[in-house]
């Protein structure tokens, strides 16, 4: 019993797009599953079980799609396994495949996150009423700009914030061949003169909508030995932790909620991470309107609460800041739902095996992942390194 | 990826890009108890929340269970048609069904009685006016439209009323600093 | 591994339709029974799980507010799958192999009433090819039927023999929603609805919910006199398109069992996910069950389906028997997918 050391010895992701029609769902998950396959050196005959993440199966209008799949995913004869925690769903599922070879039960796992959203309307798979509870009136945009409000007032931030991270994470971006955004006349007024939609989140404050995939391998400590002395050095994972609350309490507080710091503060005691800011290297953390990226440095104690904001106007969160976060253009880039905490993830672990490319930290070795869901209620994170834990 | 070959006769022939699967399923909620016992409320031009017992916070509108104690909210409790507005959001863009003219605003509204606001749609007052803090009321659809729907309050117009300071939980001091999970 | 067993199970009465309740108002009471019942309370447990599906729901993100029955304050670590809440429970098994976690509640719950269950069900089937033609689970069933009728697997009067003697055993269950007594004969002289299969080869449709809680070692000893320790728990899929398997056998079903241990044998009982008569038939023998084991004690799927619990209730009912003492050794099935395509197969056993 107890945690073997899980090695990320596999990384694959599609590229993102509004509609990959060029793809089935089968040949979606198959684009990002055989590159994390061909990464890792494995064919599919190599992998004892596959487990699958995504959001609502409305998205696509296919009930339980990983079971019409399985064959897809090279699952015939093996565990098939899937996971959905709403939008944290990419991170919870990497951390429910990670387990099966943390808890010695298999030696090679595959996990695959995707959403292929142009299958059917996105916006009314989200917005979709629930029965007798107020309508939202405006989708998911209009349901999270009044917590951004909130954190204006009280972290008392000056209003081009917003714009600062969409710039950042735009241009980012653009160091992402496999992102989905690629605006190269993006700007600093672009972005401010970008239509109002909720204020205070403008159109380019918001994420797009994305059909892509990610997937990753883990391996046991042994298939990561293995793959090191190849050459090919994996990135060891430090720690995972979840938390979900409710999505509407009395004491909650829905703009910096508990679950959020109580995840962090799990996921650093593992990693024996006691002063975040300092000893992590780069984060990519699930940012879908652009003020959550002071929130999240808050709510994950990177930074003192109500000073979020300052890093990023600081530069620390750019590419080439002390704590460079979403390097990868982010989910404000990028945003197949259900794949997005996956991305975040797999991102996280391939900055920590030095094969980021042209968004590449230098000298990254201990990074962040992360991915929240729901009404800001649902947490997922891990902690990943270029040494063993 | 393996290169598939097709037999010559179909080499000319268009790929198909997509196919469309037009598909309607029809869903006959229930409601439960807790949102009859609410809508049947709304009908008679009353907001109905619930709570487990007296003390316990007051949930509008009742889902069924308090999600802090996991417990049926079994008791009623009639709250006001007027609160605080506790934040909001301007809305320029148009939704699926949305009639409201652009731009319009939808607030969160904690009504006096309650510990947890509801979203609703606040007109009668020019967008730039709306402000955290400002006190609201329900305006009701005429008796003979009143039915066990949210619709019957057709949004929410400002009082003539001082503001209100309203905090949300954690606004002042982050929640965490304070909990014994979190200091353990 | 870690040893892991199951301490309590609770569950709904399965209706044919719960007109009164919402999902988490269903939930709650189970929830509450299943804490008494492990003699746990809300903070001796540090993992919860659950299983269910959107699509019958009908609402994205349905399994959001139940969440709230189980009062997830201060946060909880928490995970759904869209899956039967037996599934649920194989994560949970895997969360209490890690050691940080002594402690677990799994619950699973659908309601098929709000919609046309036969229509939503065949939104689980290939997209482009099948499921335009929305082929319901009835037919599809009917056709796994045929297959082994014809090939001799087995007979019709085994498969009324099936029927007959479930929902006599249900007589003894009171959740059960399906309970009577016919004999072979009488079920036999039924006119066939999807010909082979007669409506007493068919599942009930229904509304439901059930809860496990499961402990690790000592926790499970301090709170429960018998568990039933999970000796042997796997799982394994086929591919979905039938034309890719012989529909006669269920190979996911025999392999997953291999795995769990069932070829040790030495079952009293064995609690089998099979909505239909034939399809117990199918996974006695894929897991070389012989007559000496009594299935389906609780009446089984044929008596109640509550879909997204089914399975769950499979592992609360055999894990009881154990619990109570009248049984030694059992096997507890979940299947998921049309016609046997995925199943989960566990060994459960208490200590003498």
């Amino acid at each position: 019993m107890g945690h073997e050391r899980v090695a990320i010895v596999g990384l694959g992701q599609t590229k993102h797009a509004p509609t990959r029609g060029d793809v089935s769902m089968a040949g979606l998950v198959r684009e990002a599953a055989s590159r994390a396959l061909a990464d890792a050196q494995m064919t599919w005959q190599d992998i004892d079980a596959v487990v699958v993440g995504k959001a609502p199966d409305f998205f696509e209008g296919v009930m339980m799609p990983e079971l019409f799949l399985a064959d897809a995913l090279g699952a015939v004869g093996k565990p098939l396994f899937r996971v959905h925690t709403a939008g944290s769903v990419g991170g919870s599922t990497a951390i429910v495949a990670s387990q099966l070879v943390a808890a010695g039960i298999h030696e090679r796992v595959l996990t695959v996150a995707f959403e292929k959203q142009s299958e059917s309307n996105a916006m009314w798979a989200l917005s979709m009423p629930i029965p007798f509870q107020p309508p939202l009136h405006a989708g998911a945009g209009g349901y999270f700009a009044p917590h951004i409000r909130s954190y204006m007032r009280r972290s008392k931030a000056p209003d081009h914030i917003g714009i600062l991270v969409a710039l950042k994470d735009r241009l980012n971006a653009l160091k992402n061949p496999y992102a989905h955004l690629h605006n190269h006349e993006t700007t600093f007024d672009s972005i401010k003169d970008s239509i109002m939609l909720w204020d205070p989140i403008r159109f380019d404050e918001t994420c797009p909508s994305s059909d892509g995939a990610f997937a990753i391998v883990f391996g046991s400590e042994k298939v990561g030995d293995e793959a090191a002395a190849q050459g090919r050095a994996p990135a060891w994972i430090h720690g995972t932790s979840m938390r979900s609350e409710p999505t509407m309490s009395a004491d909650r507080d829905t703009v910096l909620p508990l679950g959020g710091a109580l995840c962090a503060k799990d996921v650093y005691r593992q990693a024996g991470i006691t002063d975040p800011r300092r000893q992590v290297d780069c984060a990519e953390i699930y940012v879908p309107f652009s003020w959550f990226e002071p929130m999240w440095m808050e709510n994950l104690l990177f930074a003192e609460p109500g000073d979020g904001w300052r890093m990023t106007e600081d530069g620390a969160t750019a590419l080439d800041g002390d704590l460079p976060v979403n390097m990868s253009g982010g989910v404000l880039s990028t945003n197949p739902i259900g794949a997005s905490g996956m991305i975040r993830f797999g991102e996280a672990a391939m900055q920590v095996r030095g094969q980021a490319g042209e968004h590449q930290v230098d000298g990254a070795r201990l990074a962040v992942g992360h991915a929240y869901g729901g009404g800001s209620q649902f947490f997922a994170m891990w902690v990943v390194g270029s040494e063993k834990p | 990826m393996t290169e598939i070959l097709l037999p010559a006769r179909l080499q000319d022939v268009e790929a198909v890009r997509s196919v469309r699967t037009p598909a309607s399923i029809q869903y006959s909620y229930t409601p439960g108890q807790a949102s009859s016992r609410y809508l049947k409320g709304i009908a008679q031009r009353k907001i109905i929340g619930a709570r487990v017992e007296p003390g316990a916070k007051v949930y509008v509108p009742p889902r069924g269970a308090d999600p802090q104690l996991g417990k049926p909210t079994t008791e009623q409790v009639e709250v006001g048609d007027r609160g605080t507005l506790v934040s909001f959001c301007v809305v320029n863009v148009s939704f699926h069904g949305g009639t409201q003219e652009i731009p319009y605003t939808t607030g969160n509204i904690l009504l006096d009685g309650s510990d947890q606001p509801i979203m609703h749609l606040i007109q009668e007052c020019p967008v730039d006016q709306v402000r955290i803090g400002m006190r609201l009321e329900a305006v009701w659809v005429d008796d003979a439209d009143l039915g066990p729907t949210m619709e019957s309050i057709r949004w929410f117009r400002p009082l003539d009323e001082p503001d209100l300071d309203v905090h949300i939980p954690g606004e002042d001091r982050p929640l965490w600093l304070d909990s014994e999970e979190f200091n353990q | 591994m870690r040893d892991v067993a199951i301490i309590g199970f609770a569950q709904t009465p399965h209706v044919r339709r719960q007109p009164h309740l919402n999902e988490v108002e269903m939930l709650m009471p189970v929830l509450e029974e299943v804490r008494a019942a492990a003699k746990v309370t809300k903070d001796d447990i540090g993992f919860t799980v659950s299983g269910s599906t959107d699509y019958l729901a009908g609402v994205g993100f349905s399994f959001v507010m139940t969440l709230d029955g189980v009062g997830p304050w201060p946060p909880i670590q928490e995970s759904h799958v869209e899956m039967d809440g037996a599934f649920a429970l194989y994560e949970a098994w895997v969360k209490l192999q890690l050691g940080d976690v002594d402690c677990a509640l799994i619950y699973g719950y659908g309601k098929s009433s709000p919609g046309p269950i036969h229509e939503v069900m065949s939104r689980q089937l290939d997209p482009y090819n099948v499921a335009p033609l929305w082929p319901d689970q009835i037919s599809l069933a009917a056709m796994q039927a045929r297959v082994g009728l014809e090939g001799k697997a087995f007979t019709e009067e085994q498969m009324a023999e099936v029927a007959s003697r479930s929902r006599r055993n249900a007589l003894d269950n009171p959740n059960a929603q399906l309970r009577w007594d016919r004999s072979v004969e009488e079920i036999l002289a039924e006119e066939p609805i999807v010909d082979p299969l007669r409506r007493s080869d068919c599942p009930p449709i229904s509304d439901g919910a059930a809860a496990v809680i499961i402990a690790a070692g000592d926790v499970a000893r301090d709170h429960c006199e018998r568990p039933a320790w999970i000796r042997g728990i796997d799982h394994r899929i086929d591919p979905m398109a039938l034309g890719l398997r012989d529909l006669g056998e269920s190979p996911s079903a025999r392999l997953a069992g291999e795995k769990a241990g069932v070829g040790a044998g030495g079952f009293d009982i064995a609690e089998l996910h099979a909505p239909f008569t034939h399809q117990e038939l199918i996974l006695r023998a894929a897991l070389g069950l012989g007559d000496e084991v009594a299935v389906n004690p609780s009446g089984g799927a044929l008596a109640a389906n509550p879909v997204m619990a089914t399975g769950l209730v499979r592992f609360g009912e055999a894990a009881q028997r154990i619990i109570d003492g009248t049984a030694g050794r059992a096997v507890a099935h979940c299947t998921s997918g049309p016609c046997l395509q995925q199943n989960l197969v566990a060994v459960l056993e208490g200590e003498n």
